[in-house]
């Protein structure tokens, strides 16, 4: 019993481990960018278009994962790309999380008519299918990263609200508030400083799925060109523009989305292994 | 005058009525039993008092009185404020009345700080010497543990130890023994008896044990369907109780019959008295 506990334990730890370096490497590589890249990344060069990457013939050493069909370099790109991200995750995610997280916690907690008001603008909300949300939001706000974001926050906030909001709800039907209550705490101190601590481990899964989420939608809005200006490299325009050579250079589609998908997997699987640690029962 | 009297309070859920016109009265540093079985409307009426009910019960009528103050006629505010410098909760869960995560010791002091106005370290000092008096062992460990990191029955003794703290004149005792092991238990109860007795405070003791009763309390209400039966001082009740349920809760309860009798659960013939009791009682309401 004890050895499969510590079996499931070093395994979590493994996996916190895996992911946080992934992360880690990437937050590295998006700062340090001009140091790291081997290329500019936006110069091309027609008579180096599709180099293959380092292990195939005929590649070049100066282009590690090859070049794509304008001779530009798929690993500087894949760097530079990193910066918009990673910053959309991070803005992006950390918005979306506070402003779901707080009004989850109000409508959980004070019930009444403040639940009435956020609960009915959640049901709303949710009417809305997301990918055409997004959409007709940017071509309201126009492109750039500010719209993005404000796209992701508009649209996911509820994803936040609703979890927490029943998380709420039930600590504050606990006896640890009724004491707190009758010691005649302000109700928004006791909202802080009780509820919020027993409901953080759940945030915190939230927070990261919702920082892959967020890389996701970036993705995807530069996929259908609706991200920000078409020059500087992101994931999303580079699997765009690979999926249209995949049959003369796999891996100007292939190195972007390998990206994208351990970087999305990483962060659920930082917040899977983050919540533990954030938990005192578990800890 | 009492420090604690409740008149005519009505409560409903919906329709339906939990408390039914309870009236009952604390003196100072008099110790009140409050019997009836589970689903008797016992915690209600503590809920009630502390200002903690859930959000689906509805006072219908009737008021509280603590230390003079009409409780129900309050702005939220001050009724919280009132509250919580004359009356605390010792609660029957001491497994959920602590914040899984948050140590123990400043749970203990927020109460010092929030009530009095005391400043941390001198809240900390004063909390040290509460789980002194609540023989804790190792005091200054026991605030640096979480909740879980301790035994049931150590929980409870910090409860006590929290609901003494703000030398409250009232406490609301909520079965505080029905959660512990039965070696525990006793313990419980004596530590309870002696810091009422020691600070002088006044003490509803909800249960559904009359051997309890009899140990600790001076008087006692007994509740059914969230309607009195009886209210009564402690020494003509386990003479001859009045109402034919009292009567039949005391046969049902060990010790204080022949221990070789063997029990007899309340006949269904006294329920069905006790229901038509209540019915006759809904009967005088107005109609809502
Ligand atoms: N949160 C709640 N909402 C609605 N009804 C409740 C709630 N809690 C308890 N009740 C009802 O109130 C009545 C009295 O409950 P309670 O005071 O907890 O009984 P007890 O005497 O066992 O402490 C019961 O009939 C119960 O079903
Ligand atoms: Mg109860």
């Amino acid at each position: 019993m004890a050895d499969a506990r510590g079996l499931v334990k070093r395994r979590a730890g493994v996996r916190l481990w895996l992911s946080a370096s992934w992360l880690g490497l990437l937050v590295l590589a998006a700062v340090f960018a001009p140091l790291i890249a081997p290329q500019d990344p936006l110069m091309q060069d027609l008579f180096g278009a599709r180099l293959p990457p380092f292990w195939e013939a005929g590649s070049d050493a100066a282009f590690p994962l090859g070049s794509d069909s304008l001779g530009r370099d798929v690993l500087s790109r894949i760097i530079y790309g990193a910066r918009l991200a990673l910053g959309v995750a991070l803005i992006a995610g950390t918005l979306t999380c506070l402003i779901g997280s707080f009004l989850g916690l109000i409508a959980g907690y004070f019930r009444g008519w403040p639940d009435m008001v956020i609960s009915r603008l959640v049901d709303i909300w949710m009417a809305f299918p997301p990918v055409l949300f997004a959409i007709l939001l940017i071509a309201v706000l126009g492109t750039g990263l500010s719209s993005i974001i404000i796209a992701i926050v508009v649209i996911d906030w509820t994803r936040f609200a609703r979890v927490i909001r029943a998380e709420a709800m039930s600590q504050g039907a606990m006896d640890y508030v009724a004491s707190a209550q009758v010691s005649g705490r302000k109700r928004f101190s006791i909202m802080l400083a009780e509820i919020l601590p027993n409901v953080l481990p759940t945030i915190v899964v939230l927070l990261t799925l919702e920082m892959g989420i967020a890389v996701i939608v970036e993705a995807i809005l530069s996929f259908v060109n609706l991200s920000i200006s078409t020059d500087q490299p992101t994931w999303g325009s580079m699997i765009s523009e690979g999926r249209l050579s995949i049959h003369q250079a796999w891996w100007v589609l292939v190195f972007p989305l390998v990206t994208l998908f351990l970087t999305v997997l990483s962060f659920s699987q930082l917040g899977e292994g983050l919540k533990d640690h954030f938990d005192p029962v578990l800890r | 005058m009492s420090f604690l009297t409740i008149e005519n309070l009505s409560a409903h859920v919906g329709p339906s009525p939990i408390l039914r016109d309870v009236s009952l009265s604390v003196e100072a540093g008099e110790v009140r039993g409050l019997v009836g079985e589970s689903g008797a409307g016992k915690s209600m009426i503590g809920k009630a008092v502390l200002g903690t009910l859930p959000l689906a019960v509805q006072v219908t009528s009737g008021r509280i009185l603590l230390d003079g103050e009409d409780l129900l006629a309050m702005r939220p505010r001050d009724r919280r404020r009132v509250i919580g410098a004359k009356a605390a909760l010792i609660p029957q869960d001491p497994l959920t009345a602590l914040n899984p995560s948050r140590r123990v010791g400043p749970q203990i002091t927020n109460r010092l700080v929030d009530i009095l106005g005391w400043t941390r370290q001198d809240a900390q000092m004063r909390a040290l010497e509460l789980l002194h008096e609540v023989s804790i062992p190792e005091p200054e460990r026991v605030m640096r543990a979480y909740p879980h990191e301790l035994s049931g029955g150590m929980r409870q003794r910090i409860l006590i130890a929290s609901a003494f703290a703000a030398e409250p004149r009232l406490i609301i005792a909520d079965e505080p023994t029905t959660a512990l092991d039965v070696t525990v238990q006793k313990q419980i109860l004596k530590l309870i008896r002696q810091m009422q007795q020691r600070h002088g405070t006044a003490l509803l003791f909800v249960t559904h044990d009359l051997g309890v009763v009899s140990k600790v309390c001076q008087s006692l209400t007994v509740l059914f369907g969230g309607l009195v039966l009886e209210d009564t001082r402690v020494e003509p009740f386990f003479a001859h109780p009045s109402h034919p349920y009292s009567a039949a809760l005391l046969a049902a309860t060990p010790k204080y019959t022949d221990p070789d009798a063997s029990l007899t659960p309340v006949p269904d013939a006294v329920i069905e008295g006790v229901q038509a009791e209540i019915a006759a009682h809904d009967r005088m309401q107005p109609h809502v």
